[in-house]
């Protein structure tokens, strides 16, 4: 069983709900990323989104952008990223780590060299957000031979034709973005929400994480209530933003944010 | 690599988008089922002849075409080589190629019920013309712009706010095109219910590569009937400046059936592509995925797209329309580069040899033609797409050569 679906099994049975951090590769510097991973853990993660910082991150609300902006000050690639997954694996087995960014840096590693090595360095999932299932299909059989998921995103934009085609091709969980917006907007709209995720159970058994727009423990909460998973990112960006000089009370903020986020979702 | 889907340059894209291995459509969720809405009435419009018969009326009674084809004879006697013909796109409204698409995808705008049209910009041609075809259609319109090229531009900027356009300079990652393109795709994300974004040039994801070169090729197919009437011959060779590269499809694709007619798109090579400030992606580039399609691209070996530099802020940007990197690898066309020096000195060339003030962007197709005028024969035909005129430019002219205005 994959360190995905293991993750999502035990969460079920103790009837609780993933909650998964979003935070940029290298940002605000290399250094800390690993660390803040394993406290992210501590503080109630489930499982980690660990974004690959990218020179045009179009999805993006202004948060992620310069987060990604302050990783390539670094030089931060996505062998790097893959680097600070393995380094996290020599502490931890169990935790999924779901990578998230653009097709780019993965077409010019090449599908075939990137499987390989992301398996190898414990990487269990991939989002890339501007890579649709209709552009995916040489990527996926490379992910496929590599046991590693590829998520794909949901929209509210999305025909129930276009679920049916997603959910086809998805596998580890599928991941409905809750707002037509960029990430880090405000205006989350919970009736919808809970809609839209009734709808795509409708055509996938797979788990149905949320994210875009879930910034407190509220909404943490409010979404856990339908949702397989909550993803939060930009409101943890903010934090890292905040505290960039002070890592240890970067890691206390995230932590009390996540904390808080997790303590909500199991009341 | 000569590729199967060479054979016919008439048959891509595909249903899928795709030309070749280029094209496609590399976007966000959120706008898959939107792009598909467009695709679809695009498909409608091609066919329906009011919406045909409108868009042309407006490209004779608004935009003022066709566009003459000028016999540069003055020049062409000065080289000593091919006779050079200028298509003359800088004297249509707004001063640019740029507006023949914009009143193709504003009609569109209009057909679709869409109030509120978005653009991207980098010289602030397309966005000047994006401004005037929505305050004729009564829309409102926000313009995306570099700070960059906020600064590079600015009468263009004072022209769009003229016109009732808000203009948002936009602060991310380089400030100059690409980024505003990006910021673009933001707003549409975010607002997709009541916005057309009007793409400027033949990228981004499916359907506007073909659906912009469709809106564009008005010039190649007057060009064609222009030399035949002038001429009584097809050209040697056609020459047009490529950033995204809209004019160079727009003149090159009626006459990629005739094969003994030279196609050559002309990149901007800032200091030189030996250097790393250049902006020429088909020249020196690899192929990538940006901006919702696979093509050239300017990048590193991570994949992070780099900064460009042109001088030509038209030209200014890390990739090139997915058409072109195909018919590039098809060895149909050929791409080469002009510096920023070399198209400066043909700025004032043609200035002072025809009493035309040619856009900074052209300035590298007339480089490029000189330079091939003089290996040809004087009874060899060449036609150079003088895709705008340069009064936007004067200020970075000056600048450039430390006069003060």
């Amino acid at each position: 069983m994959s360190r995905l679906q293991a993750s999502f099994e035990t969460l079920k049975s103790a009837n609780k709900t993933a909650l998964i951090p979003y935070i940029t590769a290298g940002d605000p510097h290399p250094s800390v990323t690993v660390n803040l991973m394993h406290d992210m853990v501590q503080a109630g993660a489930s499982i980690l989104e660990l974004g690959i910082p990218f020179s045009d991150p179009m999805a993006e609300g202004p948060v992620i952008q310069l987060a990604c902006e302050r990783a390539l000050k670094h030089n931060v690639s996505l062998t790097d990223v893959l680097g600070m997954v393995k380094e996290f694996r020599s502490k931890d087995n169990d935790t999924p780590i779901v990578l998230m960014g653009y097709t780019n840096p993965v077409e010019v590693m090449g599908y075939e060299k990137f499987a390989k090595a992301a398996a190898s360095s414990g990487v269990d999932g991939l989002i890339l957000v501007d890579l649709p299932p209709e552009e995916g299909a040489d990527l996926i059989s490379a992910l496929n031979v590599n046991k590693i998921d590829m998520i794909f995103l949901l929209a509210p934009t999305s025909t129930d034709e276009r679920m049916q085609l997603i959910c086809d091709q998805a596998s580890g969980f599928v991941y409905y973005v809750s707002l037509k917006g960029v990430t880090g907007s405000a205006n989350l709209d919970v009736a919808s929400v809970v809609k839209k995720v009734e709808q795509i159970r409708g055509h996938t058994s797979i788990p149905v994480g949320v994210g875009f727009g879930i910034r407190d423990a509220e909404s943490a909460a409010q979404v856990a209530s339908v949702a397989d998973a909550v993803v939060v990112g930009s409101a943890l960006v903010n934090r890292i933003a905040e505290n960039a000089d002070n890592p240890e009370e970067m890691s206390k903020q995230v932590c009390a944010l996540l904390s808080s986020m997790r303590e909500a979702m199991d009341k | 690599m000569k590729e199967d889907t060479c054979n016919d340059y008439y048959s891509m894209p595909d249903e899928r988008g795709h030309f070749g291995v280029y094209g496609g459509k590399f976007v966000a969720e959120t706008l898959m089922e939107p792009i598909e809405e467009l695709r679809q009435a695009y498909e409608k419009v091609k066919t329906d002849e009011q919406f045909q018969a409108a868009f042309d009326k407006d490209l004779a009674d608004y935009v003022g075409r066709p566009s003459p084809l000028y016999h540069a004879q003055r020049w062409s006697d000065e080289l000593g080589g091919a006779q050079i013909y200028l298509k003359r796109e800088d004297l249509n409204h707004t001063g640019a190629h740029k507006i023949n698409n914009t009143i193709g995808q504003g009609l569109l705008a209009k057909y679709m019920g869409k109030k509120r049209i978005i653009a991207e910009t980098g010289a602030g041609q397309h966005g000047v013309a994006s401004a005037t075809v929505a305050a004729r259609l009564g829309m409102e319109c926000v313009v995306y712009m570099g700070e960059e090229d906020v600064k590079r531009q600015a009468p263009n900027v004072y022209r769009m706010k003229l016109l009732g356009a808000k203009v948002v300079p936009v602060t991310s990652g380089s400030r100059t095109l690409k980024d505003a393109l990006n910021e673009a795709m933001r707003d549409w994300v975010t607002n997709i219910d009541n916005t057309f974004y009007i793409i400027g040039t033949v990228a981004g994801p499916h359907p506007y590569p073909a659906m912009v070169r469709d809106f564009q090729t008005v010039i190649g197919r007057e060009a064609k009937r222009q030399i035949l009437e002038k001429a009584g011959r097809l050209p040697d060779a056609l020459v047009a400046c490529v950033g995204g590269g809209s004019n160079a499809i727009g003149l090159f694709h009626p006459f990629l059936g005739d094969e003994d007619v030279k196609m050559y798109g002309v990149e901007g090579a800032g200091d030189g592509i030996d250097t790393p400030n250049h902006a020429a992606p088909l020249c020196a580039g690899s192929p990538g995925v940006l901006h919702g399609n696979r093509t050239y691209l300017m990048e590193d070996d991570n994949g992070q797209i780099i900064e460009t530099h042109c001088v030509s802020a038209g030209l200014d940007y890390p990739g090139v329309g997915p058409e072109h990197a195909w018919l590039k690898d098809c060895g149909r066309a050929s791409y080469v580069p002009i510096t920023d020096k070399e198209a400066l000195a043909a700025f004032h060339v043609l200035t002072l040899t025809e009493g035309i003030i040619p856009a900074l962007e052209s300035s590298h197709a007339l480089a490029y033609g000189a330079k091939l005028a003089k290996t040809m024969d004087k009874d060899k035909i060449i036609i150079i797409n003088l895709s705008g005129r340069g009064d936007k430019d004067i200020n970075t002219i000056a600048e450039i050569e430390g006069i003060e205005l």
